[in-house]
């Protein structure tokens, strides 16, 4: 059976080009990059040139960091577990800002200082699905030493308003993290535009591997390493980098961010497509605004089709999509995202999120429609609400 | 924690293929209507449960002959997962040619060994048990309803957790049935405490009749208790202090030897509590009221007291009367 990889905010595919640059050094060039002989030599360069990349992808200036590391679950623990032991122990600022929306390295993490005296705030998404520069600005106290907040949502696609919320975290003098997991690859990330202390980002969500991720720190903001040992990393992050990855993640963004102008339009013109479609069901909430959005990801709600019972469907006809209906995964809480828009409770078990890439064909959207149409009219027949 | 546990992940792989088969075609599904019920010569019952705002609902429907009570058809519809499509389809179809009481007797193990394609792997993974305690539990909805017994007694029933509207009942028959340990368990099965969590101990949002720890306590001592008759607690007693034996001696009193006294118009007090020899423990009573001086006192009341406190706290016991 064909198939058809509709599920692109959970990963995506390694593009062939990455791939391709990534071989050698499971070949011949498999150097240690910190040996002083020409194994060592001979792969550095590599790095540099991946560095160039990444610096230019996000727009870092030369005096910032940018450290390699395994995943953003990784950066992001590196950041508000080194918060805590930069400021949050020893100072009267014991107080985070969060939201509910956040990948749960972030809420875990915080929940885990929470444990240790810190004050979180976890702010509730609006109606909109959207956290405000203003409802930040509120929950800031004189206590406040970070704030994070993701740059745009995993499950509806909602861009959230860093930049605004990069000037409330200036003007209050608060360090600002951003998991721009999900905006790198699909919207333009220039931190000369928009100003963040922190910024993590996963290879495997731009077509790179699974398994290496960076973590861009601002000039003059310190933070303790997680890791410690080497001299790696300028001693940000002990452990032998891994080359093969960081050469394929400099690939990726390189490759991401020329690619953002078909993101905008081709990409956007067949969730668009996929989403008129969908929205030509009966009983179908598409959760937020179109243009807020990335121009990936459409979050549906069907009304009397429980969300793993969709993707079942869409499985057995070969579409890879997820789910946010709590029944797929161990905990049984209903969709927060659902709940925070006030959708009708009796949705809250419906969500099913259908994300594109820029290797997503017109005809796998046609038949994606179709399949989709097949497995909520089998689904609703069955369905005690229809 | 273990090797099968560090990947995770897995869960429509763990499916029996009798499960994805009968998600992917359902055969009894749908609607009974009157006329049906009438061309077959029986009553319609029409049964809902659980609610879309909870990720399962249920309507069970029946065409019963009212004078065999057999049940004659069965069909359903679902809103849930692949899971719970499939674990009523099957329930529906075990309802086929059952009486209704036969019926009232499936439960949700039933269900799921029904669904197994080999008679030791489990049908469905643990998280995805409770989708079938839905289809047993619109059997008894059903039930209630051909039996004609009040609705109204049911909606009064404990109910333990509001958000999934298990009641105290469910939460105590699953924790038996399936043997449950923990309070994670019985979310796994009955949805019991995996909403607001109020429910699983004091401290939640909401101020609670049950909690799921305590139940869990509760059932878990009587199955102890029920399984280990002779040693239900003993190596705990023997180590416990003096002042927690005398409250556990004072509570098997309460329980079980003063009721029984009493109905003699007798009574008994805790004295002392001695440890003696080999581990011998040593419990001084004394006897109020009408067996104070009965004869039987000292021969047949003292059996009964030293074997009742033997077989509730340890056979180490021995009674003696001041």
């Amino acid at each position: 059976m064909e198939r058809i990889y509709l599920d692109n905010n959970a990963t995506t595919i390694v593009d062939p080009a990455v791939r391709d640059a990534m071989d050698p050094f499971y070949c011949h060039m498999y150097g240690n990059p910190n040996s002083l002989h020409s194994y060592g030599i001979e792969v550095r360069p590599y790095l540099h040139q991946a560095m160039e990349q990444l610096y230019a992808g996000i727009g870092a200036r030369d005096e910032d960091d940018i450290v390699i590391n395994s995943c953003a679950t990784e950066g992001n623990n590196t950041v508000i577990l080194g918060i805590y032991f930069n400021l949050l122990k020893d100072t009267r600022r014991k107080h985070i800002v969060t939201t509910q929306l956040e990948h749960p390295c972030i809420r875990e993490s915080c929940r885990f200082l929470e444990q240790h005296g810190v004050k979180v705030t976890y702010l509730a998404p609006n109606r909109d699905g959207m956290i405000t520069a203003q409802m930040v600005k509120e929950a800031i106290t004189d206590h406040t030493a970070l704030v994070s907040v993701m740059w745009a949502n995993n499950e509806t696609g909602l861009i959230l308003p860093i930049k605004e919320i990069s000037e409330v975290c200036k003007e209050r003098g608060v360090y600002l993290h951003t998991d721009a997991v999900q905006a790198i690859g699909k919207l333009k990330v220039d931190l000369k535009d928009v100003q963040v202390d922190y910024l993590t980002f996963s290879a495997h969500k731009f077509h790179g591997p699974k398994g290496i991720g960076g973590l861009y720190i601002r000039n003059g903001v310190s933070l303790p390493p997680l890791l410690h040992g080497g001299e790696q990393m300028g001693g940000r992050r002990a452990g032998t980098v891994d080359v093969a990855g960081m050469v394929a993640i400099g690939k990726a963004m390189e490759l991401a961010n020329a690619h953002l102008a078909y993101q905008n339009t081709e990409v956007r013109r067949l969730r668009d497509k996929l989403e008129d479609a969908l929205l030509k069901i009966d009983d179908i909430l598409v959760v937020g605004k179109r243009e807020l959005r990335t121009p990936n990801t459409v979050y549906v709600s069907i009304r009397g089709v429980e969300g793993e019972a969709l993707i079942w469907d869409l499985n057995q006809n070969g579409i890879a999509a997820s789910t946010g209906s709590a029944c797929a995964s161990e905990s049984l809480e209903a969709s927060p995202i659902l709940t925070a828009i006030g959708a009708d409770k009796e949705l809250a078990h419906t969500g099913v999120r259908l994300s594109l890439s820029r290797f997503t064909t017109e005809q796998e959207i046609d038949f994606s429609i179709y399949v989709i149409n097949k497995a909520v009219s089998r689904l609703r027949k069955l369905s005690t609400s229809y | 924690m273990a090797k099968s546990d560090l990947i995770g992940g897995e869960l429509w792989e763990q499916y029996s293929d009798k499960v994805a088969e009968r998600m992917n075609n359902p055969r009894n599904f749908g609607e009974l209507t009157e006329a049906e019920a009438q061309e077959l010569g029986g009553k319609l019952v029409i049964a809902n449960e659980g609610a879309e705002s909870c990720g399962d609902t249920v309507r069970l429907f029946w065409i019963v002959d009212i004078k065999t009570h057999i049940i004659k058809k069965a069909s359903f519809k679902s809103f849930g997962c692949g899971t719970a499509i499939a674990a009523t389809d099957m329930m529906a179809e075990m309802c086929i040619g059952k009486t209704v009481d036969e019926a009232a007797k499936i439960n949700n193990l039933d269900v799921e060994h029904a669904l197994r394609d080999e008679e030791d792997v489990a049908a469905v993974p643990p998280q995805k048990m409770h989708c079938s305690v839905m289809a047993y539990e619109v059997i008894k909805r059903a039930t209630s309803i051909y039996r004609n017994v009040d609705i109204s007694t049911l909606e009064e029933a404990d109910i333990v957790c509001e958000c999934a509207r298990v009641s105290l009942q469910t939460v105590e028959d699953a924790i038996r049935i399936n043997d449950l340990t923990s309070v994670e368990e019985i979310a796994d099965y009955t949805k019991a405490g995996a909403f607001c969590k109020s429910c699983i101990q004091p401290g939640g949002h909401e101020k609670r009749d049950h909690y799921l720890v305590d139940i869990l306590a509760r059932v878990r001592a009587e199955i102890d208790h029920e399984r280990y008759p002779d040693k239900a607690m003993s190596a705990d007693f023997e180590k416990l202090s003096v002042v927690k034996q005398i409250k556990a001696i004072e509570a098997v009193l309460d329980e079980y030897i003063r009721p029984a006294l009493a109905r003699d118009g007798g009574g008994i007090e805790l004295e002392d509590v001695q440890s003696g020899e080999n581990g011998i423990i040593n419990v001084h009573i004394q006897y109020q009221g009408s067996c104070k001086g009965c004869a039987g006192s000292v021969a047949g009341t003292l059996t009964f007291v030293e074997e009742t406190l033997q077989k509730n706290l340890s056979d180490k016991i021995r009674g003696i009367v001041v």
